[in-house]
Formats: C-alpha cells, sequence, structure tokens
C-alpha cells in the first residue's frame, strides 16, 4: 500500500520577491486552509475526485486567487470562467468555458462529465446546464473585485494581454496577484484526480479559452499520475502539458519528478509555466520556471510544504 | 529535400448499407481534395496553406459534416467548430461555437495568425470573424435537407446520434439481423456525414494538421468536440500531423492526436507503430480513427471503426481513396 499525497496551487508567474505582506500572508493562509481541508479529506477516506473538486471550490471561494470569487476580467470587463477535472482510473473528465454566474464553475465540470454524455459544455449552455441542475449562481458582482477592475484598467492602458501574475509596469501599481487554481490529489488506494479553474487573462479577448478547460493541456490524470497546470495558456496548449508528464512516464519511463521537471522545462512556455503533480505510487512535484507559485502539497509520511518561490 | 505527403478524411464509422451512389459521391470528394493539395504541394505551397485550403472545400462541399452540410444541435441550428496546427514551431489556432463563418478552419487559421490567443469561441469567435473580414453567411446556408431530416429521426429516437457510432459488427446479437448496426441505439439505416480533416507534410518536412466539424446531430447547443481542442482532434509537431475523428469523448480523453506524436517522440517508433499503437491501447471502448503525416514523408490512416472515409497520396505517385478496412 502506497501513501495518499496532494498539491495545489494558486497559479504562478511573475510574483514580486518583495510582494508585501498584506498580500502575501493572506494567501499563504489560504494555501495552509485548502492545504489541511483536502488533507482531512483524504484521512476521512474521501475518493481523490471529491477531494479535488472540494479543494478547489474553495480556491474558487477565495477572491485573491484568480478563479470563481476573484477572477480576472475580459476587455469588455466581464468575467468569464473555466474549469476542468478528471479522474485518472476511469479516465472520465468534464470541462467548462465561458462561464458568467456560476459560483464554482468546478464542480459544474464534474457535473458536465456525470450528468452529460459530453465533456465540454461551453458558454450560454453551460449556464443553462448549471440552471437546469440548481447549481448556485449569483450576480457578476459576486466575482468582480475591485483590484480586478484597477487591474483591467491597468492593462488597458498598457494596451496589452497580461498574463497571470505578470507585474504590470508600473509595478507598484498592482502585482496581480491572481492566477489560475488547482488541486491534484491520490489515495492509498493509488486512485488519482486533477482540477484546475481560472477566469483566464486580464484584459484578455472575450471568448478566449485558455488551457485551463483543456484535458491535456490545463489537467490530465491517469493510471500514473495527476496533473494541473498555470501559467501562458497559450503555450501550455501547444505543448500538452499536463499530458505531457504522463506520456513520458509511460512512453520514456520517467519518474514522476523527471518527467514533470521536463515536462516545465523543455515543453512548456519559458519563464511562465508551473505544474502539481502526484504519482500512483504517492510521490509529488511542484515544478515551476516563473518567478514563483503559490503552492503547497502533502503526503501521508508526513512531507508538506508551503511556498511562493524558489527558495522560501 | 523531403518528400511530400497529403492525406484527408470525411469521418470514421460508415453505414455498410450505405447508398453506392452516395459513396461514389464521397470518394469523388475526398479524390477532388487530394487532387488540389497535390497541385498545391507540387507549386511549393506550405503544409499548413494546403491543410487550410483542402479543408476549406470539404467545408464547403456539403457532404461531409463540417461548414455547409454540418449536422444539427437539438434547435437545428449549426454551430461549428474547427482547429488547426502547425507542427514546426507548434502554432495553433482553434474555435467552436461558430454560426455565421463560411469556413471555420480558415477562421481557426486567423486566430493562430492574428490574435493573441490560440482559441476563441462563440459570440468571442463571431466578433473576431467580422473584425477580421472573413466571409459570414447566414446559418441556413449551413442546413441542408438532409440533415433536418436526420435531425427528426435522431429526435424520434429521443437519442443523441452519434456520428456514425456504432457497435463493432461482431458483436451483433440474433436481435440484431434486421438492423444489423445501430448508432448510439438508433437503427443506421440512414446516411449521416461526418467530421473533416487534412494532414501534410511538405518538401521542407514541415507537418501541419486541420480538423473541422459540426459536431453531433442533435448535440446539445454548447457542447464541445475533439475537434477544436489542441491534443485529442488535431496536433502538429516536428514529427508528424495527425488528423482524428470519431467518438469525441474516447478521443479527449486519450488526447489522441497529441498521442501519435508523443509516443513517436518518447518510445522512438516511427509513424505506423505509433499510430498502431495509439488505436489499438489508447481508445478503451471508442470508436476513432486518425490521419497522419510524418516529416520523412510517409502516411498513415488507422481506425476502428466500421470503416472511414479517407484518402492519401505521396510524392512517389501512391495515392489511395478508401472507405473501408
Amino acid at each position: 500500500m502506497v501513501g495518499w499525497a496532494i498539491a495545489l496551487h494558486g497559479g504562478g508567474g511573475e510574483i514580486p520577491i518583495d510582494l508585501p505582506d498584506e498580500r502575501r500572508i493572506p494567501r499563504e493562509m489560504a494555501l495552509r486552509h485548502c492545504l489541511d481541508l483536502g488533507v482531512s479529506a483524504l484521512k476521512s477516506g474521501k475518493p481523490p475526485l471529491d477531494v479535488v473538486e472540494l479543494v478547489v471550490r474553495e480556491l474558487e471561494n477565495h477572491p485573491d486567487f484568480n478563479a470563481g470569487k476573484g477572477s480576472v476580467l475580459t476587455a469588455e470587463g466581464t468575467v468569464e470562467m473555466e474549469a476542468s477535472i478528471m479522474d485518472g482510473k476511469t479516465k472520465r473528465c468534464g470541462a467548462v468555458m465561458g462561464l458568467t454566474t456560476v459560483i464554482n464553475p468546478i464542480s459544474l465540470a464534474r457535473l458536465v462529465m456525470q450528468k452529460t454524455p459530453h465533456i465540454n459544455l461551453a458558454f450560454a449552455a453551460a449556464e443553462a446546464f448549471a440552471r437546469a441542475h440548481g447549481v448556485e449562481t449569483a450576480e457578476p458582482s459576486h466575482f468582480i473585485t475591485l483590484e480586478n477592475i484597477a487591474r483591467l484598467k491597468q492593462a488597458k492602458e498598457f494596451n496589452r494581454v497580461q498574463l497571470d501574475y505578470t507585474a504590470p509596469t508600473p509595478r507598484e501599481a498592482g502585482d496581480s496577484q491572481t492566477g489560475t487554481v488547482g488541486c491534484v490529489a491520490v489515495d492509498r488506494a493509488g486512485n488519482l484526480a486533477a482540477a484546475t479553474s481560472t477566469g483566464g487573462y486580464v484584459n484578455k479577448m472575450a471568448g478566449r479559452v485558455g488551457d485551463t478547460p483543456l484535458i491535456g493541456a490545463g489537467t490530465y490524470a491517469n493510471h500514473l499520475c495527476a496533473v494541473s497546470t498555470t501559467g501562458k495558456g497559450e503555450e501550455i496548449i501547444r505543448g500538452t502539458v499536463a499530458k505531457e508528464v504522463a506520456a513520458l512516464m509511460e512512453y520514456k519511463g520517467l519518474s514522476l519528478t523527471d518527467a514533470a521537471a521536463y515536462a516545465v522545462d523543455q515543453s512548456g512556455p519559458i519563464g511562465t509555466c508551473g505544474l502539481i503533480a502526484v504519482s500512483a505510487n504517492g510521490e509529488v512535484t511542484m515544478p515551476f520556471n516563473s518567478t514563483g507559485m503559490f503552492r503547497a502539497c502533502a503526503t501521508e509520511d508526513g512531507y508538506s510544504e508551503i511556498g511562493i518561490w524558489h527558495n522560501n | 529535400m523531403g518528400r511530400w505527403a497529403i492525406a484527408v478524411h470525411g469521418g470514421a464509422g460508415i453505414d455498410p448499407n450505405l447508398p453506392v451512389e452516395r459513396q461514389e459521391e464521397a470518394k469523388q470528394l475526398l479524390t477532388r481534395c487530394l487532387n488540389l493539395g497535390i497541385a498545391a504541394l507540387s507549386s511549393n505551397i506550405s503544409a499548413i496553406d494546403v491543410v487550410e485550403l483542402v479543408v476549406r472545400e470539404l467545408e464547403t462541399d456539403p457532404l461531409f459534416n463540417s461548414g455547409r452540410g454540418s449536422a444539427l444541435t437539438e434547435k437545428g441550428t449549426v454551430e461549428m467548430e474547427a482547429s488547426i496546427m502547425d507542427g514546426t514551431r507548434r502554432r495553433c489556432g482553434a474555435v467552436s461555437g461558430i454560426t455565421t463563418v463560411k469556413n471555420p478552419i480558415s477562421l481557426a487559421r486567423l486566430v493562430m495568425d492574428k490574435s493573441p490567443h490560440s482559441y476563441l469561441a462563440f459570440s468571442g469567435a463571431e466578433d473576431f470573424a467580422r473584425k477580421q473580414g472573413v466571409e459570414i453567411v447566414d446559418n441556413e446556408y449551413f442546413v441542408t435537407d438532409d440533415n433536418v431530416g436526420m435531425l427528426k429521426l435522431a429526435k424520434e429516437a429521443n437519442s443523441i446520434l452519434f456520428d456514425y457510432r456504432i457497435p463493432p459488427m461482431g458483436c451483433a446479437g440474433a436481435a440484431a439481423t434486421e438492423s444489423p448496426i445501430q448508432m448510439n441505439g438508433l437503427p443506421i439505416s440512414i446516411y449521416a456525414p461526418e467530421t473533416v480533416g487534412c494532414v501534410v507534410v511538405d518538401k521542407e518536412g514541415r507537418c501541419a494538421a486541420g480538423t473541422s466539424t459540426g459536431g453531433l446531430m442533435n448535440k446539445m447547443m454548447g457542447r464541445i468536440g475533439d475537434s477544436p481542442l489542441i491534443g485529442a482532434g488535431t496536433y502538429a509537431s516536428e514529427l508528424c500531423g495527425v488528423s482524428c475523428t470519431g467518438e469525441g469523448e474516447a478521443i479527449i480523453r486519450s488526447t489522441l492526436a497529441r498521442d501519435v506524436s508523443a509516443v513517436m517522440e518518447y518510445k522512438g517508433v516511427g509513424l505506423q507503430e505509433a499510430v498502431d499503437y495509439v488505436i489499438k491501447h489508447r481508445l478503451d471502448e471508442g470508436f476513432a480513427g486518425l490521419i497522419a503525416v510524418s516529416n520523412k514523408g510517409e502516411v498513415v490512416c488507422g481506425f476502428n471503426s466500421n470503416g472511414m472515409f479517407r484518402g492519401c497520396a505521396t510524392e512517389d505517385g501512391f495515392m489511395e481513396v478508401a472507405m473501408w478496412e
């Protein structure tokens, strides 16, 4: 029997090393809280699929992370959220994109997986599906934070699409403390699951779909590993970074740690890629090539880590 | 200097009772598209341009399920999706929820070339199309009488009609003798069109792939299939270009197109072996097919479905258009 393991992230990017305490501490506390939540759930024997949904819901509800409440804004000033979830053993998966009112996109992705013959529902249809299933919804004001309104204004001033966590210029104006969120978990029986959720890019074109809802890019799980990625979506898509970890383990015989490091360094975008992964053996790894990645992990043998930058 | 190769498909899973004249029409269309691609390759047009050109032709012809002739949603409308990928720099573009753009593959190409993004969907994609000045038509343009009839039959059977989704023939029991093949619970006594795709390697060894579809007949509005998903329906790398067709959910779960390239990259095997491997080991219970080319000028078609509309040609003069095993 192997041990359980869990990892979660709140996004990666150019997180300034001098991030002020008032920004750093709430996020570290949120990571710790979510990790504790996940660990308790795993200890009480909850299936990893339930655990990753539970943890991502909590991250979505936290306004400091770019998913659910706190999602960054499109060029139109609206929120368009996306999420995906995958079960490793059955490879069943669900994904949603273009959500505007669903409080917890990850749970809608789970419903698509379990209640439809499809994998991926988008925009108005996904919203209608949410209503048909009585999923909790809210007005746009629930999702939109003052910080994100300022961030959009700033991004527009610089007339560019802003990557999650990319420090805008001038930097002091806002450190863009938002990012994709994700969770991966494995139980003692080797059951694996992965989940990822996001609001996308600041100032993204309305209708833009990133890597997060794409099975193989933002999220992947099979019998070997479970992976959730964060970073520059366009390049994560072309590298199918989450699937890359699984492919390297299966086809090249690499360990989880080596496969994940290779995927980030060779298949992902330079300087804007990170991922969390667990293996069926209960290993965990959280490589990233960006300045930082909000992350946390724990394993049954007592290892635990909460971090933001490379050395902390 | 390498040798070029091209393959096209019009979908996997074919009704064995498909009227002969429809079979002939399909073969003629595939042949015409191959010849179009061959002529372009002979005049040194790049792989990505040839892919777009050929898929446009398949979209414009109403025979297969893409562009005009797309399968209808539960509301009787058309919602198309497409993706394209250039293997040399692994650049890609994808669109979903397209309702008025005459050639979705060209919009996917524009997303790749003219937007900061890789994937645009629904009204955002339609807005982008208008800004780019692509050809726009009414949704009715895409709706054919054949498909209106198909939708009615699909609704009567109260089922989502998967494109050509049929159980393996060998499993047909005694009860099935009247209608030996069913399509997701519906007797496959009617002709259904399918996804289209094209893969090309040019003389420079550059690989590219494109896939376009109307999706499932009687699908829920907003359902996204494998065709627009990079890694699932379409993938291209330095080594190969791949376009998949069939049961979308099985293709997505396995990231089928990506896996052909991954098996080549990480197992170090050739194109044929990689295609055989993914068809055998990656589809679980799903039925699907794919076309693939390698940077060495090889071309391979693989499927576990009941036939696949396909055609391929190489610079050596090999050319084949086929439907069955």
